[in-house]
């Protein structure tokens, strides 16, 4: 019986190889974790790439949300059944650089492949969160997008608020207006970590942590016990006891507050332009972040979340060729306009931007070129270019966590805030260990 | 544990073990020794580079308080589980008892959840109690109760027992109203002839003679709250808000799959199976008989 | 029952109906949900009555490739690849089992402890535990993206053979004493005496070991790529991972609805056997 059945799987596996080795073109595959219509989008990416030409085909397979994709990559790496590429989000960027052997610098791709790749053709706010010490690119970002202020124009005109907040004194003074006409909640945020805490620091000017925030070493710490941060949070805190401020979940779970007109405001990533518009019944828009005039005087930059596209090592070179025509067609002006007119997502090159302007998008649509206003806003600092911390999944999970005991007043903001950032600072240490080396 | 009465030794046996020790050692022993191999390595993930560290994996987890508050929740959560889920089956077994027809209609309406994932399970919660959308959630404000748990851990916790037990209770159903059913009808005609009334009866007559089946269903329940619940938390509140509903097996799941810090995870898991084997011995030594799942 | 009470019974009646209609409202509302169109799922407060939507939703969901936007497998297909899952994990578990706990029990031989240790140590690990190194078995042995790496790992477990050893020990002695006299080898007495006997216990072990099949979920998600492999339970955790928009409940619930019907219909139609086979084995 078993033995037959082993029989059997040899003979599957053959099958299965000689199939494979049958088809004409050349495969590469790529995982991603996209769904619904953002997917459909993706695919015709592919589908088109695929009609371009005829010597390669773009396989896309979805292989869960990012965290499953990306363990799912892992995985299949240690057992050489590595994808092509992989769409991996923007917190496990630290990992994937200290995969050494692992990851094939996109830029060095390009190269080998004799696929021009002008790094000037694109936007700097973009690229730079991608890049290694030495400035080489490392993926090629695919979904950006940045946290905006999303608001409920009729609400707002029902609540008598005038001008859309642009300080987060105006967020409390806009809020206690919604409240008191007798909407649930003022705003509720998307991704707090990134939104709150990231975010609101680059915004600032302030650091998150040492070593430019990761960038410069792995030995870097967590400072985002700082005053600001604390007082920040502390101040949510408070308001929320009045629901000034309404916390729905971690991810992007308050959308419906803010499409059911709960809530007046939402500050979560531009690429919800997609879902608001098609749930919203009321005319919306979208604002930069509010700032926090206490901490500085004008806003720096916001920075990127979503992901990239990484290749992986361990192909024949033929397939990288295609790889890197595939990931070159990607970033066609005509593509990056319509995917980021579609999706709210930034385009990732000057071209795309430039196009978009042409064809009179954001005239049509006023407020959707906020993401990509707040991510050029200033050349970036050490402080606004980004994130690399690494294990930042878990830190991002602690930072969650602590938060969550802020919000239902089982911490203080401080106490909160330095559990997290000591918590944090000991998955960075582990990570040092494994992968510093 | 053998027969008195035996076939004598030949290749026979060998042969008739040989398809489950072959797939228990490549899927099962393979693995977890390389677990136990992991446990003591501080691993990156994507390339395997790795450094030997004797115990110290270990030694984390054990100056974590993080990691013994877990070892409490899901101790707290398994008797939580077991509890409710039992109570509620007793109850409806002990009516269903009462009634003489029908008794097998209602079986049939009370068994089926027994089939549902528990990833649905999960899925079907989530959406009843969303707090901005489901409708439970709902129904609970309008009678003044804030529901949300995604920000309050107590009532992720209580959400996710009732979830886990609501699945469970089909099963316990099934063995109390079995094990009611086998009472002799003697028994109960003697003491209501006695004067004693339904309620008292139940209490001093059915109650003490189901124990066993109480006692074992008791082990079943907290097996698989222990084990048998993970897609439930990971569909329902992934372990959050603030850690309040990640139980061992989860924890195990969190770092090791979500976090890929290999060497903890392993060695959380490794600290499980001893747990579980440890468990197994006892319940050999005194349950011998009454286990399955 | 005993006595008489009119009232007694009533409410008997009454708290069963209550008990069940507790126990079916997550479905009841689950079936209303995929009753409805996906606008009218985000409005609150949801519908507790039925929509008009049923056929068009059930439409889409079983047959629609395109599903949601992108190209899954359409449900009918990832039906069948969860049948062929759960009842290749079923029928091979109870078979290794029956095999096994028959040699534990009626066969002394140098080894049998250690093999029965080795059983037995793997009662209750769930594979979620021990997923990346067994992940990697798996793809060594070229087993990703096929029905043998779906089932074959699943099957390492001690549940079902810890089943048959119980119910092999309450068989009585003499039976096998009896065969002996009339020369039955061992195999004719498995065939003939054991097996027989122990039909309950295969029907409740076939219920329980479907049911654990099909609603498996991260082990296929992990090794599988190809769409054509997917399960349904994986779609549908699958479907509830929207990253930058909200759930389409009405769609999410309709795809539940059709996925737990399967296991439900085994469960209520072998009901007889199984609980048989299920109590029985405890006494």
């Amino acid at each position: 019986m078993t033995l037959r059945k082993v029989a059997g799987a040899a003979a599957f596996a053959a099958l299965a190889l000689s199939s494979t080795s049958s088809f004409a073109l050349t495969e590469i595959s790529w995982w991603h974790a996209m769904t619904d219509a953002t997917a459909e989008r993706l695919e015709k990416m592919a589908a088109d790439f695929n009609a371009s030409q005829s010597d390669y085909k773009v396989v896309p397979v979805f292989k869960g949300n990012y965290t499953e994709t990306m363990t799912g990559a892992v995985a299949a790496f240690r057992a050489k059944k590595q994808p092509h590429i992989v769409q991996v989000f923007e917190v496990g960027t630290a990992s994937m650089m200290a995969a050494k052997g692992a990851v094939y610098p996109v830029e060095q791709l390009m190269k080998d492949a004799g696929v021009e790749f002008d790094k000037s053709d694109y936007l700097p706010a973009v690229l730079s969160y991608y890049q290694s010490t030495s400035g080489q690119q490392l993926s090629l970002p695919f979904n950006s997008s940045s946290p905006v202020l999303w608001y409920n124009k009729e609400a707002f005109e029902k609540a008598g608020v005038e001008a859309v907040p642009a300080t987060w004194n105006e967020m409390k003074s806009a809020s206690e207006k919604l409240v008191a006409a007798g909407y649930k909640c003022g705003f509720s945020v998307g991704w707090q970590s990134w939104s709150l805490i990231e975010n609101y620091s680059a915004w600032h000017n302030l650091p998150t942590g040492t070593k430019e925030n990761g960038f410069a070493g792995f030995d870097t710490e967590l400072t985002i016990a700082n005053p600001a941060v604390i007082n920040h949070i502390g101040k949510l805190a408070s308001w929320s006891k009045d629901n000034l401020f309404l916390y729905a979940g971690r991810r992007g779970d308050g959308l419906p507050t803010f499409t059911n007109a709960e809530c007046g405001m939402y500050i979560n990533s531009s690429a919800y332009y997609g879902s608001i518009k098609a749930q919203a019944k009321f005319e919306f828009g979208q604002s930069m972040l509010p700032l926090d005039t206490a901490v500085a005087d004008k806003p720096q930059n916001s920075i990127i979340g979503g992901a990239t596209l990484w290749v992986l090592t361990g192909h024949e070179t033929e397939e990288y060729k295609g790889v890197a025509k595939f990931l070159k067609f990607l970033s066609q002006p005509e593509l990056q306009a319509w995917w980021s007119q579609e999706t709210g997502y930034v385009p990732i090159t000057k071209a795309a931007y430039a196009l978009s302007e042409k064809q009179g998008f954001y005239e049509k649509n006023p407020g959707t070129d906020t993401a990509i206003k707040q991510l050029s806003l200033n050349e970036p600092t050490a402080n606004s270019r980004g994130l690399r911390y690494g294990n930042f999944v878990q830190i991002r999970d602690v930072i969650n966590e602590e938060l969550e005991a802020i919000w239902s007043g089982t911490k203080t903001s401080e106490e909160g805030m330095k559990a997290a950032q000591e918590r944090g600072n000991k998955l960075l240490r582990k990570f040092e260990r494994v992968s510093g080396r | 544990m053998l027969k008195r009465v035996h076939f004598q030794p030949s290749v026979l046996p060998y042969l008739l073990v040989a398809p489950q020790i072959l797939v228990t050692l490549v899927f099962f022993l393979w693995p977890a020794g390389q677990a136990l191999y992991q446990s003591v390595l501080i691993e990156d993930a994507w390339t395997g580079n790795s450094e030997f560290v004797w115990f110290e994996n270990f030694q984390l987890l054990f100056e974590d308080t993080e990691y013994l508050s877990v070892f409490y929740r899901t101790g707290y959560f398994a008797g939580a589980v077991a509890l409710t889920a039992m109570f509620f089956s007793l109850i409806l077994a002990g009516f269903a008892d009462r009634i003489v027809k029908g008794s097998t209609i209602y079986r049939t309406l009370l068994i089926w959840p027994y089939a549902i994932a528990p990833v649905l399970a999960g899925a079907l919660f989530v959406f009843m109690f969303d707090p901005t959308l489901g409708i439970l959630a709902y129904g609970l404000k309008l009678i003044g109760i804030d529901w949300n748990h995604k920000l309050d851990g107590d009532q992720a916790m209580l959400l996710v027992v009732i979830a886990a037990a609501w699945k469970q209770i089909p099963y316990n159903f099934l063995f109390f109203l079995a094990a009611m059913q086998s009472i002799p009808k003697s028994v109960i005609e003697a003491a209501s002839i006695d004067g004693a009334g339904p309620i008292k009866r139940f209490w001093t007559i059915i109650f003490p003679l189901i124990s066993p089946t109480t006692f074992f269903l008791l082990v079943i329940n907290v097996v698989y709250a222990f084990f048998d619940t993970f897609g439930i938390i990971h569909a329902l509140t992934d372990g959050g808000p603030a850690n309040s509903t990640t139980v061992l097996v989860f924890k195990v799941f969190k770092d090791g799959f979500v976090g890929l810090d290999l060497g903890g995870s392993a060695a959380q898991s490794v600290i499980l199976m001893s747990l579980v084997i440890a468990l197994t011995v006892v319940q050999f030594r005194f349950v011998e008989r009454k286990v399955e799942y | 029952m005993i006595e008489r009470r009119p009232l007694l019974s009533f409410s008997s009646h009454v708290i069963m109906v209550i008990g069940i209609i507790a126990v079916a409202l997550p479905v009841w509302i689950t079936f209303v949900a995929a009753t409805h169109t996906t606008e009218r799922m985000l409005v609150s407060p949801l519908p507790l009555l039925p929509g008009t939507h049923f056929w068009e939703n059930l439409k889409m969901v079983l047959f629609t490739q395109e599903f949601l936007g992108t190209t899954r497998a359409p449900v009918w297909l990832s039906m069948t690849n969860s049948l062929i899952i759960a009842l290749s994990i079923a029928i091979g578990k109870i078979v290794i089992s029956l095999l096994s706990a028959f040699a534990i029990v009626y066969f002394r031989f140098p080894g049998r402890m250690l093999f029965f240790w080795m059983i037995f140590i793997t009662l209750m690990l769930p594979v979620e535990v021990r997923i990346l190194p067994t992940f990697e078995v798996v793809a060594n042995l070229g087993m990703l993206d096929s029905y043998w790496g779906l089932t074959i790992p699943l099957i390492a477990s001690a549940t079902a053979t810890f089943m048959f050893r119980q119910a092999f020990l309450t068989v009585p002695d003499e039976l096998l004493e009896a065969a002996r006299l009339d020369g039955a080898g061992p195999l004719k007495f498995f065939w003939d005496i054991l097996l027989p006997l122990s039909r309950t216990n295969i029907a409740a072990l076939f219920v329980i070991l479907f049911t654990f099949g099909w609603n498996q979920y991260l082990w296929p998600l992990l090794i599988t790529t190809k769409t054509e492999m997917h399960t349904v339970v994986m779609s549908i955790k699958q479907m509830l991972e929207v990253a930058e928009a909200v759930p389409q409940w009405n769609i999410i619930m309709m795809t539940s609805l059709v996925a737990m019907l399967p296991p439900i219909l085994v469960v209520v139609l072998m009901q007889r056997l199984f609980v048989k086979g299920l109590v029985e084995s405890e006494k």
